[in-house]
């Protein structure tokens, strides 16, 4: 393999497992404060990127404001979503919020497919995103520098919130000992409100993004994405934002670098995620970055 | 300051504390003296709202001449805007974060940033050990540590009403007097202690005022120094 070659498949591979790890962080969120995985997320990743279709299509709204109400909207439905469908189950059985996302997750689908109808849309991509240019003889388009770039954006945004902010902290807090916590003075319910809005708004994000690399949105866009990136989640160790990130980069280049050397492998593509899953279950079910710290009595 | 008439707590089939009515004056320190398994935390944790089927009354007076507000009913999160921190039982310390966080988590409903850093210090300077451990992660703490953390952390809010579960308990012995110097210290401050102690001779010791609890019912009461002569307390919580 050329020197150049494999300069584009690292960075579509950087571009894929950004976007993986950009929708770990969401399922990695929920998970973290309520040991929930919120099955409906890749879901918020298939709105978003019809909000911005419509949006600039439908609305003419031009391409950045739909960008941002799009992931707006977004946060607002992960913040109903969580309203509806999970608070009222805070203190029933683990499963039945469990049950209810994935319920929440089949309406939305069905709900997509009767809006907007099951057939797929080819997206409109912006021209200077995918005229190629050339770099060190690679030929890239700047969409998968772009990708990478805002990913790198939001999850430093995103670090700077959990690590350095006020809410930042509750998360944290919350994520250890809710009733705790509670008893502190924090307003629980609000910072788990919060945690949804930012997952969601990081998954409209990834939508976004997703649709503008393989321009094609249809109702069940999110669902493949969705479970790559919770194998990724669980790959880095669920319940850790740095894990998800990682575990997303890893499971990107896992899949575009055994096509890349092993072309007679690619009808196996998506396997090997799945495979990846089993065995870090058998082998680490604590994944990479997942902690456990053992509690003083 | 804090009126309680007949509170009953159940889980499920078990009656935990059955129709106890308690006093705690302005200033004082009051205590809750009873065997394991008597409801003391149950009564404390249904004052900070911790316990869904709690029923009877809590009345908080904040200020004299107030109108007695009912705390039963209202959630955990408003405990601290009443007035009222509670240091739990088990410490529940934050492990992954620091000593500091810990404190700042304490102060959540303030915003007064200066008089923040400003009480961080007060706490450390109670307990000297918690300075030199301010980046240390809350879960590496010795058990000790952790309790003069989780006291430090309910003052952090400025409580009127000061709640500690066991603060003594898994402390050497000459940790159990320093803790029992600063709830005396606390109180001096002009404090409310609400007391929960196995301990029962240093708590009686300091105590205005003491309840002694069996099976979820109040069976004796009086003023601590009282309740150390007493007979049947000696017998049965001081060792004869
Ligand atoms: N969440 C709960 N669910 C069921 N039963 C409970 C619960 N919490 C407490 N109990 C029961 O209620 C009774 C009183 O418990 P509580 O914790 O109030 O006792 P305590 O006086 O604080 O005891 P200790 O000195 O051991 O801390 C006990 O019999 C206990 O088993
Ligand atoms: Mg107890």
């Amino acid at each position: 393999m050329t020197l150049e070659l494999f300069l584009q498949h690292f960075f579509n591979a950087l571009t894929l497992g950004s976007l993986y790890g950009l929708i770990a962080i969401g399922y990695t969120m929920v998970y973290g404060i309520l040991r929930l995985i919120n099955f409906a997320h890749g879901d918020i990743l298939m709105l978003g990127a019809y909000f911005v279709f419509y949006g600039t299509t439908l609305f003419c709204l031009p391409w950045p404001i739909a960008v941002v109400v799009a992931i707006i909207g977004s946060a607002v439905l992960g913040v109903l979503m969580d309203k509806i469908a999970y608070r009222p189950l805070r203190d029933a059985p683990r499963i039945s919020a469990l049950i209810s996302a994935i319920a929440v997750s089949f309406f939305l689908e069905s709900l997509a497919v009767v809006v907007f109808t099951g057939l797929p849309r080819p997206v409109h991509q912006p021209e200077w995103l995918v005229s190629i240019i050339t770099i060190g003889g690679a030929r890239l388009m700047p969409l998968t520098l772009l990708v990478p770039g805002v990913t790198a954006i939001l999850v430093a945004g995103l670090l700077y919130i959990v690590y350095h902010t006020k809410p930042g902290l509750a998360m944290q807090a919350i994520s250890k000992d809710i009733e705790t916590t509670r008893m502190l003075g924090v307003p629980v319910d609000k910072i788990i409100a919060l945690t949804f809005a930012i997952g969601s708004a990081l998954a409209a994000a990834s939508g976004i993004m997703w649709a503008l690399r393989y321009p094609q949105i249809h109702p069940y866009m999110g669902v493949f994405p969705g479970f790559k990136a919770f194998i990724a989640a669980v790959f880095g160790g669920i319940g850790s934002i740095q894990g998800a990130v990682i575990g997303g980069l890893l499971l990107g280049f896992i899949e575009i670098m055994t096509v890349a050397f092993f072309p007679d492998l690619s009808g196996y593509r998506d396997a090997f995620a799945f495979i990846l899953l089993v065995v870090v279950l058998l082998v680490k079910p604590t994944g990479l970055f997942g902690e456990k710290l053992k509690e003083k009595i | 300051m804090l009126k309680i008439n007949d509170l009953h707590v159940h889980y499920g089939g078990i009656h935990a504390v059955k129709g106890v009515s308690l006093s705690i004056p302005r200033g004082s320190v009051v205590t809750l003296i009873g065997a394991n398994g008597a409801g003391k935390s149950s009564i404390i944790r249904s004052i900070a709202g911790l316990v869904k089927g709690a029923k009877g009354e809590v009345l908080l007076t904040r200020h004299e001449g107030d109108q007695p507000v009912q705390l039963l009913g209202q959630p955990a999160e408003n405990m601290v805007r009443s007035g009222i921190a509670l240091s739990p039982e088990g410490r529940r310390i934050l492990p992954h974060l620091s000593v500091a966080e810990n404190l700042q988590l304490g102060a959540w409903c303030r915003e007064d940033k200066d008089g923040i850093a400003k009480d961080i210090e007060m706490v450390y300077d109670l307990f000297p050990r918690l300075r030199e451990r301010s980046w240390q992660k809350g879960g590496t703490l010795s058990g000790g540590e952790q309790q003069m953390l989780a006291v430090g952390r309910a003052l952090m809010s400025q409580p009127d009403l000061v709640m500690l579960d066991e603060p003594s308990l898994g402390l050497a012995p000459i940790l159990v007097r320093e803790i029992f110097d600063i709830i005396r210290h606390i109180n001096e401050q002009g404090k409310t202690v609400l007391l929960v102690e196995q301990n029962a001779f240093a708590a009686l010791s300091i105590a205005d005022y003491a309840y002694i609890l069996e099976v979820g019912s109040v069976v004796l009461e009086g003023p601590g120094k009282d309740m150390l002569k007493n007979p049947k307390v000696r017998e049965a919580y001081l060792g004869g």
